[in-house]
């Protein structure tokens, strides 16, 4: 059977919940491995959020916010920018592949650019198959 | 323990189809603290809403989860459920097997396990949510309307009527907008001044409206019920107290300027009044064009204002009003249709924009109403063509709206005004207003010339100097034609103003990939923003045209009524919250907030938070390194819980 993998999606509630919700009010279709967490600001993304998923067997995680400029809350997105970069970096320390783990600013209007990310993120992970370095069960 | 009801709902088939709802029922009903679980055909009517409220009260359930469409468009909705049947209303959760499960797979398998792993994450999730009790803050009872063109000057007097106090902000030194450019309206041809100007004189005379002409936002704070907005009042270099309107200024001004309002189809002095109807009728001084600012001498208009009104020193001011409110109307421009190099604006004198053409209709325009060409002459064959830039996929993929309609009255008033054959190039008619099939009809009868395809290309013509040659593929007899014209009207599409960006990001819209303002939800809030407290009117949301503008204004004006009308209004209770006990005093809050919420109190020596100012981002409870600060309704371990349970199926 072809290995489906498990991603966690952290989203935030303005841009890219939103622009998820459009993707499937516009019934774009994409793989059904992504589970989206909803988040008010990609701000509100402690790393932890993100180690964690990945013990517990996550394949991949996408985090995905408004448009670095266009945050909710002005300047959120800017701070997980950085963070997210850091945890990036620790990440790969740590021995888990850059392709697991991405990053993604969707806006409230783009749809389409969520379910692309989503078939595209799916299928890298599919080709890194499972995740073990992290898993703990 | 606690007692966890879910709600699976079907919505008719838009779930159903892709997932199988009652096994996904079967399924929460074996998860841990589930006490019922059940599923029903519309969980949002009435009978489902009774049923949820039922199991409370039946089974004393303590969390509600409600598999359903996205939090985005019912929370509110199942959380005045549980609210009503005696349950806090931060204990419902909303799963999302709709917009990101069911519409976006055709595969039941897929759709099914996916549902089950949200589900599992929610009923994780539910656990350990804690009630939250609701803010209450004063409302600020002002509005402000940004725009001052038909759809700011309608919102505003209507809520004016209401006895609310309105300031409605323009950045040009009259209101008026783009109507009071038109000359005829379609399909009635009402003439537009007739219709405009008697309520740009009510929004002058009303002693509920601040009128802050030539003025431009600079910065917002607050948030919904009590924004904090800066004006900036742009420097006149006119004391507009003082001035009394004789307008002996702009008669003795050597100064030359290009009129914005006669589309820079002619110059207009650089002290000036943008049409004689101006509102307000005082005049301002375009600095770029005044021989004073330029050269250093002239002073012509101060030697002769005998009001003394005239102030070269003005300098640009700022005020900050309260208002409880926002409506935003900046309306529209039309595309620049230069870089459509095929169309040849711009090159060939003939060729003209629709706004242009508007104001050789106008009796205030520059030709004083009568059409004729740039060199004097009355046009013999004139050429319309629609969708010049929209409804096309190289530009603008969306429909303007309204140029099927002007091109047909621009024909009407080209058959009334000159001899000229008039062509029609169009791609669909489309008529769908109040009585606009019945005016295509009527145009139609008028001898004008319908070309079912789109204009391709305007070329010099061969044979007659200062002819042009309108290229296109008639699709009807699938000829191609080449046909002689000496005037070209081009319908360009109609997109945000320029300085729309600038709005978005001051209010926090988002906007759409050409720069439309996004309303919070197409169908049910079209008029609303995902910011609270934001609402929009007019072309700025998408194109449109003066009855459905005038009908959103309106709306608008009600949805900020529904705010400003009440003394106090509910806030969201998710705001962060210190635990003293572990706030290792560092600041970090303090220094990442953007609204300044954190502060630290020197005599606990710990940070606290000013929940009036907390708007719930969670952004300090992420860079508290003693995790003392919890972010409520999203606390860790809520939204770990939930990943734990995402990640077991």
């Amino acid at each position: 059977m072809e290995f489906e993998p498990k991603i966690l999606g952290i989203a935030c509630n303005w841009c890219t919940y939103t622009g998820a919700d459009l993707a499937g009010t516009t019934r774009l279709q994409y793989p059904q491995n992504l589970r989206v967490v909803r988040v008010m600001c990609s701000s509100r993304i402690n790393p932890s959020f993100i180690f964690r998923a990945f013990q517990l067997g996550a394949d991949g995680v996408l985090v995905g916010g408004c448009h670095p400029g266009d945050c909710h809350y002005n300047t959120g997105n800017l701070y997980a920018r950085r963070r997210l970069a850091v945890t990036r970096k620790i990440l790969e320390f740590a021995g888990i592949e850059p392709g697991r783990f991405r990053v993604e600013w969707i806006s409230a209007s783009e749809g389409n650019k969520f379910a692309e990310v989503v078939r595209e993120f799916t299928e890298q992970v599919k080709n890194l198959g499972p995740q073990t370095k992290f898993k703990i069960k | 323990m606690s007692r966890i009801g879910v709600f699976v709902c079907h919505c008719g088939l838009n779930i159903a189809k892709t997932i199988r709802v009652s096994e996904l029922a079967q399924f929460a009903s074996t998860l841990p603290d589930v006490v019922v679980a059940k599923d029903y055909k519309f969980m949002c009517s009435t009978p489902g809403q009774e049923m949820i409220a039922g199991d409370i009260k039946e089974h004393k359930l303590d969390r509600i989860i409600v598999a359903a469409c996205s939090p985005l468009m019912h929370e509110q909705t199942f959380r005045k459920v549980v609210e009503n049947a005696g349950l806090n209303k931060y204990l419902v959760t909303i799963v999302n097997i709709r917009e990101q499960v069911s519409w976006v797979t055709h595969d039941i398998e897929e759709g099914t396990s996916k549902a089950k792993a949200l589900l599992n994450g929610a009923v994780y999730r539910a656990r350990l949510l804690a009630p939250l009790t609701s803010r209450f803050i004063d409302v600020s009872p002002d509005v402000m309307v940004i725009g001052g063109g038909i759809a700011g000057i309608q919102a505003a007097l209507e809520l004016a009527n209401t006895g609310k106090k309105v300031y409605l902000v323009e950045k040009n030194s009259t209101i008026g907008g783009h109507m009071a450019q038109f000359d005829k309206t379609f399909p009635t041809l009402d003439c537009s001044a007739c219709i405009l100007t008697p309520k740009m004189d009510a929004v002058l005379q009303h002693k509920n409206i601040t009128l802050m002409t030539y003025c431009e936002v600079t910065e917002v704070k607050g948030y919904v019920g009590n924004f904090d907005i800066t004006v900036k009042q742009k420097a006149r270099y006119v004391d507009h107290d003082k001035c009394n309107a004789c307008l002996a200024c702009t008669e003795k001004c050597p100064g030359k300027g290009v009129s914005e309002w006669d589309e820079g189809l002619v110059k207009r002095k650089a002290i000036y009044i943008p049409f004689p109807q101006a509102v307000p009728q005082k005049p301002v001084i375009d600095r770029d064009a005044c021989t004073f600012f330029i050269k250093g001498k002239c002073r012509l208009c101060e030697k002769v204002c005998e009001q003394k009104a005239i102030d070269f020193e003005q300098q640009d001011t700022f005020s900050t009003v309260k208002v409880g409110a926002v409506i935003v109307a900046t309306g529209y421009d039309l595309m620049n249709t230069k870089p459509l190099v095929q169309y040849g604006y711009g090159k060939y004198p003939g060729v003209y924009s629709a706004l242009e053409v508007e104001r050789l209709f106008n009796s205030a325009g520059p030709t004083s109403g009568k059409v004729t060409l740039r060199d004097g002459k009355e046009p013999q064959a004139i050429a319309i063509l629609h969708c010049i830039g929209s409804r096309d996929k190289n530009n603008y993929e969306h429909c303007s709206r309204v140029c099927c309609m002007y091109s047909l009255k621009f024909a009407h008033l080209f058959k009334e005004k000159t001899s000229a054959d008039v062509y029609q190039f169009y791609i669909d008619m489309r008529a769908p207003g109040k009585g606009y099939e019945e005016f295509y009809n009527r145009i139609i009868e008028e001898d004008v010339k319908f070309i079912r395809g789109k204009g391709a290309r305007v070329a010099e013509s061969a044979d007659e100097p200062g002819r042009m040659i309108v290229e296109a593929e008639d699709t009807l007899t699938g000829k191609f034609i080449k046909l002689p014209v000496d005037m070209v009207v081009l319908s360009p599409a109609m997109i945000p103003r320029s300085d729309s960006k600038d709005i978005a990001r001051l209010f926090n819209l988002s906007t759409d990939k050409y720069g439309f303002f996004m309303e919070r939800h197409p169908k049910l809030a079209p008029l609303s923003t995902m910011s609270e407290g934001i609402f929009i009117a007019g072309v700025c949301q998408s194109p449109k045209d003066i009855p459905d503008t005038v009908a959103q204004a309106n709306g608008a004006a009600a949805e900020a009524l529904t705010i400003v009308v009440k003394d106090k209004m509910e806030l969201e209770a998710t705001t962060a919250m210190v635990n003293p006990a572990s706030c290792c005093a560092c600041q970090n809050c303090i220094r990442v907030c953007p609204y300044g919420a954190p502060f630290f109190n020197e005599q606990k020596g710990v940070s606290e938070i000013n929940e009036a100012l907390c708007k719930g981002c969670g952004l300090c409870a992420s860079v508290c390194p003693a995790s003392a600060i919890i972010a409520r309704h999203f606390t860790n371990d809520q939204v770990l819980a939930e990943i734990e349970g995402l990640m077991e199926f």
